[in-house]
């Protein structure tokens, strides 16, 4: 016998220590759900957790409104087949409250306008912590945070000023009002994410796998026509057979050209490329070269 | 394939940066898009040639600066191995940064500029390294190209360096000469060094033997969760979940838990996944018992014969991480061992020690800002604990600042004697 663990099981072991750490130690704890497969990966890993008993804390999605129907649909079937309670922030009632305004013309994206709708919600359930599916190697900003990332009472993020992170020893105390950002899945790469949701067959939004869709070109990626997006001068719609790698707000996540359509081509494919996915297909870190790191400074996930 | 977590040290002029963007770049990790960025930022500044040191700079602050100012993660992977490379900086004022970074490697890899030799920084990382008891130290032996490739430079740096690292607890030391900047023995063999016959650096980090690290032989399992699901399908489960810090568990085994002392049997090892034949660091199972016995978070199990120090007199080395307040005997803490909490009291300071000269100054009275120290702690309830030695998950500890809540050092439990 040798007692190796795989690399795929060390981070998933990894990752629920950590989830069961914030379940005992923090009093209000809530997992982010996007639908995307990052986000259903850890909802995954915290019933694997939890087993056979349910998972102690609610799901909570920050919805921009601007969603692809496959996605909600997607969220509503894991709810109702786990258990897990769905509390969903809304952007547009965040609108409507007037703690935000809307962004105008055709480059318009609500991705921004998620901070306020988070923070609004975690200020009335008064969460302590929030579990988030970022990984490290998505972004140079999110290399640097830690797994327990500290958020002050207005959700921002000092990255000069992060505590020390030792053995796998969590500190997670804080004052009425602060709160944490917990990341399990922080080690993970996109594609031990894909080799995970094969090995465990985890069911995930049909948008991840190759399908015909009517797309028009902007910034070098391929924009889904949805009525939340207003084409400009010289964007022509074509059908292409692409595929999403990452799934955000839909005006501002771009698909690839693929023929993947099953979780084997897809590894292979994501194996293959030499583009990161956020570079491939996502234009809300594209404003600047340090798009990220003033998102995440001001409160983003 | 195996995981393998690397620590890499270094100051802001020995190419640290370079290395780390080299080792991505030939072993194929880089994408296009970071590629082209650091292309066009290189572009920008005049420089000639991709500077690959750019890849690991993330942070604005960073890229002003030129300097990297915290832990960095990065990932990479070969057929044989995963790679999480904790990228640490190492100018003094970042010894926690590096000592953090320390707490989880495998293997850590020290840089020597050739032109420079051994200096007061290799000495500080590698008696860090040792400290927080990194299995495999590399001493990377870098800018060989700027000494005309020269083996007796090689042999010299070998040697200061093996003298120094001698007296400290070193366990696995490999030199490797290589030159960052053009890419000679960091994945490719070096066609201007004939004279080494050793391993690229690459090789040698798919190939050191890690498996043995880990404890397997003294059973400690830190409860961290009690699950009781009180459903109609579940009416009476009863598991402790947890992460197992030591030894290997089998149902049937013996076990005793602590404090309460109370002996009974594993029953069985859950996972969602199905019950486990036998379980191992670091997996993370739900451990059912024969008995019906009150344990709860904070309590550890482990086999009647072999049990750790249970006791509320700690010995140990501390790195002081705060830049606002110092560590003074008299001190009251937080402190947070395995899955336990407690308060603790700084009875002593019994020396701080001067990590370039291995220095023991006993007139010291307190510990600042990344200082290293041995102190004895009184804590309000008893810790179940080994020394850092023998277990680097039972021996280590932190310390938190009861008012700010910030984490202000790390710990590694030493010998009472």
């Amino acid at each position: 016998m040798i007692y190796q663990l795989s690399d795929v099981r060390a981070l998933e072991s990894e990752a629920i220590h950590i989830i069961r750490e914030v379940a005992a130690e923090f009093e209000r704890p809530v997992m982010l759900f996007s639908g995307g497969k990052d986000s259903i990966l850890m909802l995954h890993l915290a019933i694997k957790a939890f087993a056979p008993a349910k998972v102690p804390f609610p799901i909570m999605h920050v919805d921009t409104g601007h969603n692809f129907p496959e996605v909600i649909e997607y969220r509503d079937r894991r709810v109702s087949e786990t258990g897990v309670r769905l509390i969903v922030a809304s952007v547009q009632e965040a609108i409507d409250k007037g703690l935000v305004t809307e962004e105008s013309g055709p480059r318009a994206s609500r991705n921004g306008l998620q901070t306020a709708a988070l923070l609004e919600a975690i200020e009335e359930h008064r969460f302590d912590a929030l579990f988030g599916g970022a990984r490290r190697d998505e972004e140079k900003a999110r290399a640097k945070e830690r797994v327990y990332s500290f958020r002050d009472e207005f959700g921002q993020w000092d990255p000069k000023g992060q505590r020390p992170e030792l053995w796998n020893l969590y500190n997670g105390r804080h004052n009425i009002g602060e709160h944490f950002r917990v990341f399990p899945i922080s080690n993970w790469t996109e594609l031990d994410v894909w080799h995970y949701i094969r090995d465990e067959n985890i069911d995930i939004p049909g948008v991840y796998m190759a399908h015909k869709r009517m797309v028009f070109e902007r910034d070098g990626m391929w924009l889904a026509d949805t009525p939340f997006i207003t084409r400009m001068e010289g964007e022509e719609l074509e059908e292409r057979l692409v595929r999403f790698r990452t799934i955000g707000d839909a005006t501002c996540t771009g698909a690839v050209d693929s023929p993947a359509d099953t979780i084997d081509k897809v590894i292979e494919e994501v194996g293959a490329t030499r583009i990161t996915e956020r570079g491939a297909t996502r234009a809300d870190d594209r404003r600047t070269e340090a798009a990220m790191e003033d998102r995440k400074k001001e409160g983003y996930f | 394939m195996e995981l393998l977590r690397l620590a890499t040290a270094g100051s802001v002029d020995d190419g640290k940066s370079t290395l780390i963007g080299r080792l991505l770049y030939d072993s194929k990790s880089i994408f296009q898009d970071q590629l082209q960025a650091i292309e066009e930022t290189s572009k920008a500044r005049g420089a000639e040639g991709v500077d690959l040191a750019l890849l690991t700079d993330g942070l604005r602050a960073e890229r002003e600066q030129g300097i990297t100012i915290d832990v960095a993660h990065r990932y990479f992977a070969t057929p044989r191995r995963k790679f999480i490379i904790g990228d640490t900086p190492g100018h003094i004022q970042y010894t926690r940064n590096m000592v953090t970074g320390a707490s989880t490697a495998d293997l850590t890899i020290v840089l020597v500029d050739a032109r420079h030799g051994v200096i007061e920084q290799s000495r500080r990382h590698t008696f860090i390294a040792s400290l927080l008891r990194i299995p495999h130290i590399v001493v990377a032996i870098n800018k060989m190209d700027l000494v005309g490739w020269s083996k007796d430079v090689f042999e010299t740096i070998r040697k200061d360096f093996s003298d120094f690292a001698t007296k400290l607890d070193v366990t696995d030391l490999t030199f490797i000469p290589m030159s960052a900047l053009l890419g000679d023995n960091v994945v490719d063999r070096s066609e201007n060094m004939d004279w080494y016959e050793g391993s690229t650096l690459l090789h040698h980090l798919e190939e050191v033997h890690i498996s043995s690290d880990r404890n397997l032989k003294d059973v400690r399992f830190p409860v961290q969760y009690v699950i009781r699901p009180q459903t109609e399908d579940n009416p009476d489960y009863r598991g402790y979940a947890g992460t197992i810090a030591g030894g290997v568990m089998k149902p049937g085994d013996d076990i005793v838990a602590l404090p309460s002392g109370f002996t009974s049997k594993i029953k069985s090892i859950d996972t969602a996944d199905g019950p486990l034949e036998e379980a191992f660091p670091p997996m993370a199972v739900t451990i059912c018992l024969d008995d019906d016995i009150d344990i709860s978070r904070g309590d550890m199990l482990c086999r009647p014969n072999n049990q750790p120090i249970v006791g509320q007199d700690i010995q140990a080395m501390v790195c002081w991480m705060s830049e606002v307040s110092s560590l003074h005997p008299r001190s009251m803490l937080a402190l947070k061992h395995t899955t336990k909490w407690v308060r603790t009291m700084v009875k002593d300071l019994q020396y701080r020690l001067d990590i370039n000269t291995l220095h023991r100054d006993e007139e010291a009275t307190e510990l600042k800002l990344n200082e290293i120290g041995r102190v004895t702690l009184r804590t309000t309830q008893p810790l179940f604990h080994d020394t850092y030695a023998r277990n680097r998950l039972t021996g280590s500890f932190i310390l938190v600042d009861e008012t700010t809540n910030v984490t202000v050092a790390a710990g590694m439990i030493i010998d009472n004697n």
